[in-house]
């Protein structure tokens, strides 16, 4: 596969979007764990809600 | 499941837990076969190898404005029938949409400079999404300026529904204006312009564009719901301390006037 003399500039393309798409994925992934580690650490002081039920259960 | 059970958070969750890795192993297929697909397709005999770029830079054009699309319906879903879930879509929507757009905008500014001979110009189709994503990051400063998610949806659904009158400007910008832009060659009257050895690859990365932004989606919408669950049990852990202290003092001084007495 030959890129041609604009080589670079598809490169770039390329390269760009999968840095912003790493970076958007990467940025879900830590919040989730933040909040998720927030939730526990508030449930360990004994802060629970009004169900009863965890703040991290998902079923 | 109905849509209504997904009113629950709860309930949501549950779904986004069962749902969220077939998504991601499907968008990396997907994407898997678009990028192979994409570079195997031929050379344009006018754009030579940059017509590779299109391969990237229109779906994300395209997600730009869906995205903002799918906010402006959960604004509706806020402001009309106050689904509870609708601002939790709207608000997790904004971050991945302005990506989109910033993507965009890049990769169009980097097929330009070959192409047209500039990396910008202020043309009708450029100038509008170049606000389109200047309205995307309005947004994520109004939601993070207003302390009570409850206040900043409305605003922030006002915004987006007026903000939705770029989407039709930014669409028809080059039938209506004389732009550098080249006028639309997928979606149009009489069928697609183009040849299907460029149509497929780029029909499957849209697809695979797509799925990545609802399984992103979907995940932050989970994160905006625990960062609520944390946001309502820190105000209850605020208001037991308030209340065991304004106890606790109101006891100290009623004990004082007894001993007073």
């Amino acid at each position: 596969m030959s890129l041609g003399p604009y080589a670079a500039f598809i490169v770039t393309s390329y390269a760009a979007a999968a840095a912003v798409v790493a970076v958007l994925i990467g940025w879900i992934v830590l919040d989730y764990r933040s909040q998720t580690q927030r939730l526990r650490e508030l449930e360990e002081r004994g802060i629970t809600r009004r169900s009863g039920r965890s703040a991290t259960e998902l079923r | 499941m109905t849509l209504i059970d997904l009113a629950n958070p709860t309930r949501f969750l549950a779904l986004t837990a069962r749902v969220l890795p077939w998504l991601a192993a499907a968008t990396v297929i997907l994407l898997a076969i678009g990028l192979y697909q994409s570079a195997l397709a031929p050379d344009d005999y006018q754009q030579g190898a940059t017509v590779k770029i299109m391969f990237i830079h229109v779906p994300n054009a395209w997600l730009s404005m869906f995205v903002w699309g799918v906010m402006s319906i959960a604004s509706l879903g806020t402001l009309v029938w106050r689904h509870p879930l609708a601002d939790v879509a709207a608000k997790a929507a904004a971050p991945i949409g302005a990506a989109f757009t910033f993507l965009a905008l890049l990769t169009g500014s980097l097929w330009g400079r070959p192409m047209w001979g500039t990396y910008w110009e202020w043309d009708a189709r450029l100038t509008s999404v170049l606000i389109l994503f200047l309205m995307y990051l309005g947004l994520m400063a109004l939601w993070r300026a207003v302390d009570d998610p409850s206040r900043a949806a409305r605003a922030a659904a006002v915004l987006t529904l007026v903000g939705a009158i770029n989407l039709p400007i930014i669409k028809f910008s080059v039938d209506w204006w004389n732009t550098l832009h080249q006028p639309a060659s997928v979606m149009r009257m009489g069928g697609s312009a183009l040849d299907k050895s460029f149509l497929i690859p780029l029909l499957v990365m849209a697809i695979a564009f797509t799925l990545l932004f609802v399984t992103l989606h979907l995940a932050a919408m989970r994160n905006e719901i625990l960062r609520r669950r944390v946001r309502s049990l820190q105000m209850m852990q605020a208001s037991r301390i308030a209340f065991s202290s304004e106890s606790g003092s109101r006891g100290e001084s009623a004990s004082n006037e007894v001993g007073a007495a």
